[in-house]
């Protein structure tokens, strides 16, 4: 089991590279960089211009070596400008000695996510309180969806064919064939707006990041629930379906015990190890349903924060939301491997 | 003149589809009269949730091709704005602000105007003609890549499986919408990457095209060269105009923002199709037929294409149902945040987009083309559900 932890970590690690590496690259191609010049300096910059503060700001080394800096495992660049020095581990334009004083290496190993340049501000202040955010939206989409989705998926799936699987199966599909914007949308214009009269809840969820209440947190939690719930359920009612055929069920049929008996002592535990993993595997795509929603309804957490900073081509901040998205998708895939190990006696990994 | 009530607003809805309603009568008519002989197509109309499925999936296609691409449906055109229109509300008379209203305009916004004075009605019709024009194909070229690959690393295992493999895992572990971020905007398209991507992805099913024939006919060579030939020509024709928008007849171009789109939906979906084709293939490739093959000799692509893709038919058909309404999905997600189309497209998710601007004051302009594409994307589901319960019955 430890062997397979490790080894899954460092095939974790590896991915985790190889992906910084692409968005590294891809943000920092000529055009991106020329944009982010233009944005920082002025719109009117002239070819020489936009090279010189490229140049300035270290941005004109091979990208292999920008990679290392930005990993902290190459020293930091430094270059001399008219008036002083610039470097990657100092702010702005310094002396000879200040720069000397300054660390060599700073990179996400020191902890130095950089700075982001849309917010002025250091990205790993940034990301934390933005990842708070959304953790709190996260926390309350859980708790809303994982229930309500494994109650559907029994109920549908002890039963199977009656009008009330059919009922469900279908709300199911549904939900599924429900993207967010679509169904946060409906949800607005429902619930949130003036034409039908029903404002029972905000529109927005601006308030929200100070002061979470039901009105304006309800909504965007149900739309992100919604989407995921469906699939959930539909593998919950099948993996319940297939156990409700299985022969010790019978036997315990047979032996005369009640039906609520049979399915809360001997179905549920079993129904439940498939819809574990699809659970866990489903945070990556709440991830996505996250930047939807947050920009929908103007909650600046973490997907708002991934949308800024990739329409501005925020370099640092970038790689910073990426590294962090990257690594909650690899670790619920571990956690759901490891998990599904634990759960089911019938597997082992040695 | 009055506004329409809504009773009047749905019945001239109606009126408006008259010729979807033709096309899907006659459509369902000769198909269940003739249900016995048409396989697997057939037998979808045994079923009453594959047959609403399907029913939704035709009505979206006959919209977009009678209304978008021979302007049948439509009220008014898509991109004509009148200022006296602004946000006007369901069922208004149409005006304009400068000039007469000319003979023969259709004279209400049925749905009402959005924030530009353009109707909505029409602009949702035309909406599903943009899905027709990029979802079924980039889900097609998504199925030719990921089969390409999934084949041999499912069959051949070792080395070949565990770099292909990783690689899938690794556009996998992307978030979609930061992928999308990254490949879709004006800076990366200018690098050209894009075009490259296009260059490596288009040539999968021309690739795919000719092992098929390859394997099968290459005991007949004079047959095999003329399919080959024929392939290698028309195939490298499309792929020279799509791709590097290079037709030497100037017949073929793409729209190179349309390009864009289309890359990175086949880009996001491949992997997945890769998955499922690798997995179904592990799991057929120790069946006695394969065996028995491998025994008559038969080289190793014959196999995989001839013996064991159309084993795990089944499977693929439901699961590329399934992946076509995702790739709705995906392009409503690509046009809400503004990536990509341009931004006077009528498609759905740029719509959706512009109206949520406004939405609490003005919701009609926004919920015509999320109504369309959640009915559109859960025709695809019922569709893909009754195909697999009658495909698993025998």
């Amino acid at each position: 089991m430890g062997l397979f932890i490790l080894r899954r970590l460092g095939v974790m690690i590896f991915t985790a590279l190889c992906l910084t590496f692409i968005v590294f690259f891809l943000t920092n191609l000529y055009p991106n960089l020329e944009k982010l010049a233009k944005t920082q300096g002025n719109f009117r910059m002239s070819d020489e211009q936009v090279e010189s503060y490229l140049a300035r700001n270290g941005h004109m080394q091979p990208l292999p070596i920008k990679y290392g800096q930005w990993l902290g495992v190459l020293p930091g660049w430094t270059v001399e400008v008219e008036d002083g020095m610039r470097g990657r581990c100092v702010t702005g334009t310094v002396t000879s000695e200040e720069l000397a004083a300054a660390p060599t290496f700073c990179g996400v190993i020191q902890g130095d996510w950089g700075a982001s340049t849309v917010f002025r501000s250091e990205v790993s202040s940034i990301v934390s309180e933005r990842l708070g955010l959304t953790g709190i939206l996260m926390f309350w989409v859980i708790v809303l969806m994982v229930p309500s989705a494994l109650a559907l998926g029994v109920l549908a799936g002890m039963r199977e064919g009656t009008r009330t699987d059919r009922t469900l199966s279908t709300f199911a599909i549904t939900t599924t064939a429900t993207p967010e914007y679509v169904s946060g949308v409906i949800l607005i214009a429902v619930f949130a707006s003036s034409t039908m009269g029903l404002r029972w809840f905000k529109g927005t969820a601006t308030s929200a990041m100070e002061n979470p209440t039901f009105e304006n947190f309800f909504l965007p939690v149900l739309t992100i629930a919604l989407y995921g719930m469906g699939y959930i359920a539909r593998m919950t009612r099948a993996s319940m379906a297939e156990v409700m055929t299985a022969q010790y069920i019978r036997t315990a049929r047979l032996k005369g015990v009640t039906f609520s008996n049979i399915v809360m002592r001997h179905a549920l535990r079993n129904a439940l190890i498939a819809p574990f993993t699809v659970i866990m595997l489903q945070f990556p795509w709440l991830l996505n349903g996250v930047v939807i929603v947050e920009t929908l309804f103007n909650y600046k957490g973490f997907g708002w924060t991934l949308v800024q900073a990739a329409s501005n081509n925020d370099i640092e901040l970038l790689l910073g939301v990426s590294v962090v998205s990257v690594f909650v998708v690899l670790v619920t895939q571990l956690i759901s491997d490891i998990g599904y190990v634990y759960l089911n006696p019938r597997i082992s990994v040695s | 003149m009055e506004a329409l009530s809504w009773g009047e607003i749905i019945a001239r809805i109606l009126i408006q589809f008259i010729p979807v309603w033709i096309a899907l009568i006659v459509t369902f008519a000769v198909s269940i009269t003739f249900k016995r002989r048409l396989g697997l197509y057939g037998k979808l109309f045994d079923s009453t949730i594959g047959m609403a499925g399907f029913a939704l999936v035709m009505f979206w296609v006959f919209t977009g091709i009678l209304g978008g691409a021979f302007d049948l449906i439509i009220t008014h055109n898509v991109l004509e704005q009148s200022g006296a229109m602004k946000n006007k509300l369901p069922g208004t008379p149409y005006t304009k602000m400068i000039g007469d209203v000319a003979e023969g305009t259709y004279p209400y916004y049925l749905l009402g105007g959005d924030n530009l004075g353009r109707d909505v009605f029409s602009r949702m019709v035309v909406g599903s003609w943009e899905v027709m024009k990029i979802a079924p194909f980039a889900t097609l070229f998504a199925f030719m890549v990921g089969i390409t690959l999934g084949l041999p690393a499912g069959y051949y295992g070792t080395k070949l499986d565990t770099v292909l493999s990783f690689l899938a895992n690794l556009i996998l572990a992307f978030p979609v919408i930061l992928l999308f971020y990254l490949l879709v905007t004006p800076e990366i398209v200018a690098t050209g990457i894009p075009v490259y991507m296009a260059g490596v992805l288009f040539i999968f099913p021309i690739l795919f095209l000719v092992v098929l024939f390859n394997s099968r006919f290459f005991t007949q060579p004079p047959k095999r060269n003329i399919y080959v030939a024929i392939t290698v020509l028309i195939g490298g024709w499309l792929y020279l105009g799509i791709a590097w928008n290079a037709d030497p007849l100037g017949v073929i171009g793409f729209p190179p923002n349309l390009l864009v789109v289309f890359v990175a939906v086949v880009f996001v979906n491949s992997p997945t199709v890769f998955r499922i084709v690798r997995g179904l293939t592990m799991d057929i490739k120790s069946r006695d037929y394969v065996a028995a093959a491998q025994t008559r000799g038969e080289g190793p692509w014959y196999i995989m294409l001839w013996e064991i893709l159309p084993n795990v038919r089944g499977p693929l058909i439901v699961d590329f149902c399934l992946r076509i309404g995702y790739t709705t999905i995906l392009l409503g997600t690509l046009g809400f945040f503004g990536l990509g189309l341009s931004p006077e497209s009528p498609d759905w998710g740029s719509t959706i987009n512009e109206g949520r601007k406004l939405l609490s004051i003005y919701p009609h302009p926004a919920l015509p083309p999320a109504l369309s594409l959640l009915s559109l994307v859960l025709g695809l589901n019922l569709l893909a559900d009754g195909l697999r319960e009658e495909s698993l019955r025998d």
